[in-house]
């Protein structure tokens, strides 16, 4: 079942705190060498699924195979192959860049003379060459990130699992961290990202939407925008607010988004949708410019969550 | 357990701890100041003393002596000894802590109005000694009726002698330094583990942690060995301020003083580990070692007497290490006893860091729920 060319494979994957189901039923496929995204709000699972993926939490049902490797209950065999990034900082801010280093190096079984040439390598390549002797507590947001990953790749691992990686950074600090990735994908690393950033969402190989703990989309960023081509369109107009109460009752209509001063719509099928919303404003009094726009990730993101709440709508009446 | 990485946990405890300029104050600061503050502070009173008896006159004279002994309730009667030599062995064992010596011209004696009987104290605990004093001001003329009857003279009081052993002067200091030396290294050694591991869980490094192959083994035991040499180093200062201040004698070994603090450092430093385990909250954990740390103040034998203590209270006072921790720095300080002579209180103290530190691996799970 799980090809060897997967570096993580998770089947029916569930976990349940108490009567909340924190993620539910998620299967999961991550090529090698890939910058695979976790896209999803805050609360949708993702900590807790990259938690389980690495043995840190045990799943209440579910298979997982990373590496190639049974989690949990080959965890411990693991942990010399993977590298973490916690979401919140976890490095000890009272040790210094290069005392931080050195700890995780033999905290990883990583030799001794091979440990030196790491950490010197790392504090170079990150840019810690002046500041090695500076406390971690004292650093930026940027900089703690910098070393924060420094710190998960010293044990050159296969994978690599980053929790909201850049959640606390400036875009400056964000583009040469991303920058960083590819580098580590170039040179054969598989990558777990968890964002809830769709910029970042975009820049990774392939990429799986996660909402209230489903999985409920997953693939290649131009293939899940390219299945809402024709899907989309954008209305200027005068008056934004009203147009909008307008076009939020149409049926067909999915969603009605203010960026800036245009609204942005999603619709349920292609086609004639630009007619239909002009039409539309018409009825509703209202005069306004309509046009096709191709679909970004935040489209695909708001479909997948709406789809999943329109399928489980008639579920529930009939429990009702 | 991988040196390695065990060496790696106790390198950064240590540069932690020469960055935590409060936990470093506190190492060096708590034992000057409780020492000066104990150390001019207490005296107490009491009953129920272990004793030794040697009558080696065994007339219904010397009997009627003993059992006006025991009927005050000061004594309990422990051993019956031949000589006075088995009595001294007792006290350096701590097997007692009064020895009564009837000798067997105890008759001629009581006639003739010399000292008649001889009371061997154990200084080391002024307590003990103040109450065989009491015992001294006991009147040999309670026997009256049986000296009636015989025709003896009554005797007056002087007749008994009290020889205090190890403490002459009957300094409470010198009593107290050695049982600080246990208080000061509870007090600051179940708090330092107590929080280790909590800490690391506030601040959020231990999902680190437990993300890297470092076993839970390697972990406890590289967070309890930085701190057992900081227990050394408290010790240290102790001993030093004690004989500086308030001249207290080391009489056995300063080998065996260590080698009982080291064991009393690793019962501590074991339980503060069990502690963090449980605790939530560094708050919780500090409130858990109160817990300890007052029955340990009052029911070690530190500030109250072991011996006048109710039974329940005693099996309590049992399972502390404090209590058996007391019994050796007073044997081997005091009274110049040798480490293997109190071997029960070792094997207590071993026996409690096992058990705690098994707990500890035990509870601890390199999972996050």
């Amino acid at each position: 079942m799980a090809g060897n060319d997967a570096a993580i494979s998770a089947r029916g994957l569930t976990k349940q705190f108490g009567k909340l189901v924190a993620v539910d039923h998620v299967d999961l496929t991550v090529p090698r060498s890939h910058v695979y995204g976790f896209l999803g709000p805050n609360g949708s699972g993702k900590s807790t699924t990259i938690r389980m993926l690495c043995g840190l939490l045990t799943p209440t049902a579910g298979r997982i195979e990373v590496l190639g490797l049974q989690v949990p209950k080959q965890a411990e065999a693991l942990r010399r192959r993977i590298g973490y990034m916690t979401q919140k900082f976890s490095l000890f801010e009272d040790l210094s860049v290069r005392e931080n280093l050195e700890f995780l190096a033999a905290a990883h079984d990583v030799p001794k003379v091979r440990s030196r040439q790491r950490v010197d390598a790392l504090i170079a390549q990150y840019d810690f060459a002046d500041r090695q002797g500076q406390l971690a507590g004292t650093m930026s947001g940027g900089q703690k990130q910098r070393l924060a990953l420094a710190g998960a790749v010293i044990h050159e691992p296969e994978l690599l699992f980053l929790d909201e990686p850049t959640s606390a950074v400036d875009p400056e600090s964000r583009r040469n961290f991303w920058e960083k990735l590819f580098e580590l994908a170039d040179d054969g690393v598989t990558i777990l990202v968890s964002t809830h950033l769709m910029d970042e969402a975009e820049r990774c190989h392939r990429l799986a939407i996660l909402d209230r703990g489903r999985l409920v989309a997953d693939g290649t960023p131009l293939a899940l925008t390219g299945a809402l081509e024709g899907r989309i369109v954008e209305v200027v107009t005068r008056e934004v607010r009203r147009a909008r109460r307008a076009l939020l009752g149409q049926p067909g209509v999915v969603s009605v988004a203010q960026i800036g001063s245009d609204l942005r719509v999603l619709t349920r099928t292609g086609g004639a949708v630009a007619d239909h919303v002009r039409r539309a404003l018409e009825e509703a009094g209202l005069q306004g410019e309509v046009k096709a726009v191709s679909p970004n990730l935040e489209d695909v993101f708001v479909e997948a969550t709406r789809k999943r709440a329109r399928d489980e709508e008639p579920a529930r009446r009939q429990q009702a | 357990m991988n040196l390695r990485r065990l060496s790696a946990i106790m390198v950064k405890e240590l540069r932690q701890l020469r960055r935590d300029r409060v936990t470093l104050a506190m190492i060096v600061g708590i034992p000057v100041m409780q020492l000066v503050l104990f150390g001019y502070a207490i005296n107490l009173n009491l009953r129920g003393l272990s004793a030794g008896i040697a009558d080696q006159a065994a007339t219904a004279g010397s009997r009627a002596v003993v059992m006006d002994m025991i009927a005050t309730g000061v004594i309990d009667a422990e051993i019956a000894a031949a000589t006075p030599r088995q009595l001294m062995d007792g006290l350096r064992r701590g097997q007692i802590s009064v020895g009564v010596v009837i000798p067997p011209d105890f008759e001629r004696r009581r006639i003739d109005g010399r000292e008649a009987v001889q009371v061997l104290v154990d200084g080391s605990d002024t307590v003990v000694q103040s109450a065989a004093i009491q015992l001294a001001q006991m009147p040999l003329d309670n026997s009256r009726a049986q000296a009636n009857v015989t025709g003896l003279r009554e005797v007056t009081p002087a007749q008994i002698s009290v020889v205090s052993f190890y403490n002459p002067e009957r300094r409470s200091e010198v009593n107290i330094v050695p049982g600080l030396i246990g208080v000061i290294l509870t007090m600051t050694m179940v708090l330092f583990t107590g929080v280790a591991i909590v800490r690391e869980r506030e601040r959020g490094n231990m999902e680190l942690l437990i993300a890297t192959p470092v076993s839970v083994s390697e972990l406890m035991v590289g967070k309890v060995l930085p701190y057992a040499v900081i227990g050394l180093v408290q010790t240290t200062v102790i001993l030093l301020v004690g004989l500086w201040l308030f001249d207290v004698p080391i009489r056995g070994s300063v080998l065996d003083i260590y080698v009982a603090a080291i064991l009393l450092v690793l019962a501590n430093l074991t339980l503060g580990l069990l502690i963090s385990t449980k605790a939530q909250t560094q708050f919780q954990a500090m409130q858990m070692t109160f817990f300890v740390f007052l029955p340990s103040i009052l029911l070690s034998g530190f500030m109250f007497p072991f011996a006048g203590m109710p039974q329940v209270v005693q099996w309590i006072a049992e399972v502390l290490p404090l209590t058996h921790f007391l019994r050796l720095i007073r044997g081997v300080m005091l009274r110049g006893a040798a480490l293997v002579e109190l071997w029960p209180s070792v094997l207590a103290l071993v026996a409690f860091t096992t058990v705690m530190m098994t707990a500890a691996i035990l509870r601890f799970r390199k999972r996050l729920d």
